[in-house]
């Protein structure tokens, strides 16, 4: 089974996200494999392991996406291709979309795997007109995924409980956090992912032209949020359950 | 005019009430017709009608409902082609998502997500870092599509008297492949998530699943209320799905949120800053849901949660 795993460089979640002519600053920012697309990396391992095959890392990101695909390949995927293009900076979902679409129709593949939505931009539809663009049915949010038959069978996290769906390969997958729990990259694999095939790619390479590839959506303004500010805080002595329940009597809410 | 298409995700017969609000804003702004795809569709049709859809596209066809996304991306691309229209605006409901996703690739239309205001039919107003800023987002060319979180707008009756047109439901074999074979899903009783007046809600600091019975104790005692969590417990099992308030969770705009050993991550804060009120217990001074409460408790949220069951309980008297 040839798995393809979608995985995305993101700024440190940790750090305040920054912003310059309306755009995410992602150049020398310290980055990182989205821990969303971990899961997805663990799925196509635990398939890889029952099923046998390949598992490709597709990225499209700055030069530094790097660091996130060597984190897959070191938690054991076989090979990666990060497509880089400075006509990239800015691209929308759907432009993103092409450019996977791109990439990996470059081989054979069974399935791709994506996470849900990613942390930094979580427009969480990228995935499905990845789906579209490579004409295979998808099924998203999986909070399970197993083969059975020639197909799959996906548990699909709905808002009141899940939904079982049965899908011919190939065919795109989007993971939850709730799916698995990613392993950690061992010493043996940190050193493994050093000599692993790497493909750098740019758009020439894929044959995109600069209409395809020209993002149709600009930020013309960035505005602050309205800041709740902080209120009274006070540390229970014992007595808080009771202010809690006068504060519940002024809202009118008891 | 320009003019909107507003997709409807109907469930058990009822309209999405975040689509109705979509509905309420698009047709400030343009004529917006509506389309409601699988079984329920007609009944729902008469709601969106009331709320000033100018036509309603419907099928009752269950392919829609029994088959992931792609016969309703077909019939929608089959409307875009027909009618010409300059938006086509869902909600973030996760059917919504998928379908507008394809769309999107379908058409060759670019997309915006997360969208919480329009200022017009072709800026779009997106919460980026957590919803900490907004962005205004011009998007070019027809169709545009945007996804816009429920509770952006208040939606509003006019009594409109749209027609009808049905839309035919003849997707071809490969695009039938991906089905719901199973459904596990059951509606949560007690007062909805998003619509309950006070929201008391829990995370890791409740220390392990038994302890949400406090919780909804809690919730009993009050009356009117619904019991939230955060991602963290919701991943842990503590909790199913329904319940989760945030970014990929419900958002909510109670009169009263109450929160019980919840940090306060911004993916969380997105969800509830919406809150008239916002009352949260916490061990930890530093944590940064004390940022935004109104009254903020620095304290056990397991020793204070019984007490203040029974304190409600004897105010309630
Ligand atoms: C893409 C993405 C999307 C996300 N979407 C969501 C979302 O929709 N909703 C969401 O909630 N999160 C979401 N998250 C996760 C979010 O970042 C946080 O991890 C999560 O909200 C933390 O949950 P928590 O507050 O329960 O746990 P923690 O952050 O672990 O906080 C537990 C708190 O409990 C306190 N505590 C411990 N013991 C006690 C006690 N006895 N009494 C009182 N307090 C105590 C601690 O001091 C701590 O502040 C998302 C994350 C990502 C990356
Ligand atoms: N630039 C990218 N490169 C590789 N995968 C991506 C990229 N952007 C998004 N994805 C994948 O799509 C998922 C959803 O992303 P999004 O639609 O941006 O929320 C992510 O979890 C990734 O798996």
């Amino acid at each position: 089974m040839n798995i393809v795993v979608c995985v995305k460089h993101i700024p440190d979640p940790n750090l305040p996200g920054e912003m310059r002519d309306g755009r995410l600053v992602r150049e020398g920012v310290q980055g990182t494999l989205d821990p969303g697309d971990e899961f997805g990396v663990e799925a196509a391992l635990q398939l890889e392991e029952a099923h046998g095959g390949e598992v490709t890392l597709v990225s499209m990101g700055p030069p530094a996406a790097l660091e996130a695909v060597r984190k897959g390949l070191s938690m054991g995927a076989d090979r990666a291709v990060i497509v880089s293009d400075d006509a990239l900076a800015g691209a929308d979902a759907l432009v993103t979309a092409r450019v996977l679409a791109a990439a990996i129709r470059r081989a054979p593949f069974d399935l791709v795997i994506a996470g849900v939505e990613s942390t930094d931009g979580y427009t969480g539809t990228m995935p499905s007109t990845l789906a579209e663009l490579l004409g295979v049915p998808q099924a998203t949010f999986a909070r399970r995924l197993e083969v059975e038959g020639a197909g799959l069978r996906v548990e699909r996290q709905t808002a009141e409980g899940y939904q079982v769906i049965a899908c011919p390969l190939p065919a795109l997958v989007t993971v939850t956090a709730g799916v698995n729990e990613p392993r950690y990259p061992s010493f043996k694999g940190i050193m493994a992912a050093k000599k692993k095939p790497l493909e750098s790619l740019t758009l020439s390479d894929l044959g995109l032209s600069p209409d395809e590839t020209a993002a149709r959506q600009r930020v013309v303004e960035v505005v602050d949020a309205e800041e709740r500010k902080a209120g009274e805080v006070i540390r229970d002595d014992g007595s808080a359950a009771a202010r809690i329940a006068d504060f519940l009597v002024e809202a009118k809410v008891i | 005019m320009a003019r909107v298409l507003v997709y409807a995700e109907v469930a058990d017969g009822t309209v999405d009430p975040a689509a109705l609000e979509v509905l309420t804003r698009t047709r400030e702004l343009g004529d917006a017709d509506a389309v409601a795809l699988g079984p329920g569709a007609t009944g729902a049709a008469d709601v969106l009608r009331r709320y000033g859809a100018a036509r309603v596209f419907a099928s009752e066809d269950a392919v829609f409902s029994d088959c992931v996304a792609q016969p309703a991306v077909l019939a929608l691309e089959g409307l875009v082609r027909e009618h010409g229209f300059d938006v086509v605006a869902f909600t973030t409901g996760y059917d919504s998502r998928d379908i507008a996703g394809r769309l999107s690739g379908r058409l060759g239309a670019t997309l915006m997500s997360n969208v919480v205001a329009l200022p017009s039919l072709d800026v779009a107003r997106a919460a980026v870092f957590g919803g900490s800023r907004f962005v205004d987002v011009k998007l070019e060319g027809a169709p545009r599509i945007v996804l816009v979180r429920p509770k952006s707008f208040e939606a509003r009756e006019c009594g409109g008297r749209a027609e009808v047109v049905t839309v035919a439901a003849d997707a071809p074999g490969d695009l039938v492949t991906a089905r719901r074979v199973e459904r596990h899903e059951e509606a949560a009783s007690g007062p909805k998530l998003e619509d309950a007046p006070v929201v008391v809600s829990g995370g890791r600091g409740l220390g392990e699943a038994a302890n949400f019975e406090l919780l909804e104790q809690l919730a009993d005692a009050l009356g009117d209320a619904a019991v939230g969590a955060t991602r963290a417990v919701v991943d842990a099992g503590w909790v199913p799905y329904s319940k989760q308030i945030g970014q990929t969770g419900t958002t909510i705009k109670p009169t009263v949120y109450l929160a019980f050993g919840i940090s306060g991550a911004t993916q969380h804060v997105v969800g509830m800053k919406g809150a008239k009120r916002i009352v949260a217990v916490n061990r930890d001074e530093d944590a940064p849901i004390f940022g935004l409460a109104d009254l903020g408790v620095v304290g056990d949220a397991l020793e204070i949660l019984p007490r203040l069951i029974e304190e409600v309980r004897a105010r309630k008297g």
